[in-house]
């Protein structure tokens, strides 16, 4: 037991125990939070800083205690920063699009109207189409 | 030994956050909610396996991560699609 050895093992206990700790916040967001935009907004973000600090101080601390460089690891940790918030992204339009409701007290929702209007010109354009099926059949 | 009681106590952290998580799939209203969820529950399970290599000081498992963090984002688009055009694959027309 030396002092590397006592350096690295604090310094990845302490990030370890902080990402734990964002990781257990970012759950109790997903259970209280009202609906499905807020929870996507709490388990995207700060799921993935928790994450990102455990993975970082395993990272340390294999660094420090062994003197070993984990590329992988280090594949891993830009992998996920660069993916969990595609991934709340893409989830969430898909809700929008499914027209789940927001929450009661939510006050304003600016996407409504330029939905709206996509949907009418939608709606248009496949009569245009079903139109012009008519004609080719006849 | 204090840090071996650390790394234990946030892989406790880590499966109270991951019940939480399955609460939401069981009771979710919506189905974005539930895949939501279970994209969390994928993160949770990365940094699980990150605290758990620690403890059995051994880099074996850092391939599994990757991984993890690779299928959780493809299901995660694929059942996005799903819920938003009904298909994962489109046929080309």
């Amino acid at each position: 037991m030396n002092a590397s050895d006592e350096i690295g093992e604090v310094v990845g206990a302490v990030l370890i125990l902080i990402g734990a700790i964002f990781s257990l916040i970012s759950a109790i967001g997903i259970v209280r939070l009202p609906d499905v935009y807020t929870r996507s907004h709490a388990a995207s973000k700060s799921s993935t800083l928790g994450v990102l600090c455990a993975l970082l101080g395993t990272l340390l601390y294999f660094i420090i205690s062994d003197g070993f460089f984990s590329i992988r690891l280090i594949l891993g940790i830009f992998f996920v920063f660069l993916t969990a918030p595609v991934a709340a992204h893409v989830i969430t339009r898909a809700a929008y699009r499914d027209k789940v409701p927001l929450a009661e007290q939510s006050v304003q929702d600016e996407l409504k109207d330029y939905y709206r209007e996509n949907e009418i010109i939608d709606e248009v354009e496949s009569e245009k189409k079903a139109e012009l099926a008519n004609v080719e059949t006849k | 030994m204090i840090f071996k009681t650390v790394l234990v106590i946030a892989l406790c952290i880590l499966t109270l956050a991951i019940l939480a998580n399955l609460y939401r799939i069981i009771k979710g209203p919506s189905s974005a909610d539930r895949v939501q969820a279970l994209d969390s529950i994928g993160i949770n399970l990365i940094a699980s396996t990150a605290v758990f290599s620690v403890l059995l000081h051994t880099h074996a498992f850092f391939d599994l991560i990757l991984l993890i963090g690779i299928l959780s984002f493809i299901g995660t688009v694929a059942f996005a699609r799903f819920i938003e055009r009904g298909v994962v694959i489109e046929r080309k027309r």
